[in-house]
């Protein structure tokens, strides 16, 4: 039999999939009125106690949601289920590549769980993880990043790909900074090497520092105009 | 692992349009700040092929050094690490034009 090799010029994104669907949602969300933070962090940073906190605050001033994607357990919807606001949890796919992240796909599957028309700010709470959850786009208006400075000052230079794609970076933790010897100043110049100028707020969700601001922040860009 | 997700679209757009010809090669442009690691998504492409028309398919990646140009000056610098920096005035105030690529560029098959 004869063989006959061929080459086709394709030009595909990777993500094209995904970007596509992702904007689907955004159209969801927009039609719905609803501002939708994907709120992203290494695993353990404080992203569900920063929550707490902020539905504790937001109780009255703005109908808040949450998605919540784990890999497979429910304990941070859990701690969130007290707050009675609308609340969904996502469990990753075990199966191939899905379980660093939450995708577009994913999030699409818990929103027929929600009443976006209820809701002013959906907070997507991503899988844990530095690296993967910042390439998936899932139809979101903003990414908020916390980090928590028990990971050190030198994450934005070996993992700049999520810091640069934060509009907002809540470093998280910093009751803990009288008994570390993290630099602040030096993460702080890290963090404008790879992002210059991003938005950052110096937060405990332990003491409550920064919340306030982090509130504002967040009725600022969601409140109903 | 980004890496598996990654390859796992990867093939899934090889094999739409391969269209039932057997994929010997797949082109894969790859912008270096993408933070992919080159090992890890040939391992993961290899493993996903499996029992699809890209089984045994060479991934060829090309990795797609890091350009700006200056919003200040104007002039082009090839960037090696952060603070990317233009190399003619030191601003940091650059346009990213490479080095966020990830696509496939071609695919070679066989037509049985
Ligand atoms: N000291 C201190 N601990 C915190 C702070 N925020 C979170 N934690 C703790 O860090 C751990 C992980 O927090 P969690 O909210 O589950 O992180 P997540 O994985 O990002 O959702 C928990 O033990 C929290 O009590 C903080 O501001 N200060
Ligand atoms: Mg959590
Ligand atoms: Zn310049």
């Amino acid at each position: 039999m004869h063989r006959t090799a061929v080459k086709q010029v394709v030009m595909e994104g990777v993500l094209d999939a995904n970007d596509a669907l992702a904007q689907a949602n955004r159209t969801q969300f927009d039609e719905a009125g609803t501002y939708v933070v994907n709120l992203m962090s290494s695993p353990g940073a404080g992203k569900t106690a920063l929550l707490e906190r902020t539905l504790e605050r937001m109780h009255g001033k703005l109908r808040l949601g949450v998605l919540e994607g784990d890999v497979q357990t429910t304990l941070d919807a859990d701690r969130l289920s007290r707050f009675h606001v609308p609340l969904v949890q996502v469990n990753t796919d075990p199966g191939f590549g899905g379980e660093c992240h939450l995708d577009a796909n994913m999030v699409r599957s818990g929103l027929s769980e929600l009443s976006l028309n209820d809701m002013d700010v959906l907070v997507i709470e991503n899988v844990g993880n530095l690296v993967c959850p910042a390439e998936f786009k899932v139809g979101e208006n903003t990414r908020v990043m916390v980090y928590s400075i028990t990971e050190g000052e030198e994450k934005p230079l070996k993992y700049p790909l999520m810091f640069r794609s934060a509009d907002l970076v809540l470093v998280n933790k910093v009751d803990l900074l009288e008994h570390l010897d993290f630099d602040l100043e030096q993460f702080l110049g890290y963090l404008d090497a790879v992002n210059p100028g991003v938005e950052r707020i110096l937060a405990s969700a332990r003491t409550g520092q920064g919340v306030d601001e982090w509130c504002s922040w967040l009725e600022e860009r969601g409140a109903p105009s | 692992m980004h890496e598996l997700a990654i390859a796992d679209s990867i093939v899934q757009i090889a094999d739409r349009h391969a269209n039932g010809r057997r994929v010997t090669k797949v082109q894969l442009k790859v912008g270096h700040l993408r933070q992919v690691v080159p090992s890890a998504l040939a391992f993961s492409f290899e493993l996903v092929a499996q029992g699809t028309s890209v089984e045994g398919a060479e991934l060829e990646m090309e990795e797609v050094p890091v350009t700006g140009s200056c919003r200040g000056c104007g002039v082009e610098s090839r960037l090696k690490e952060f603070p990317l920096q233009c190399r003619a005035c030191g601003s940091d105030d650059l346009r990213v034009l490479e080095g966020e690529e990830l696509f496939v560029e071609s695919l070679e098959m066989e037509e049985v």
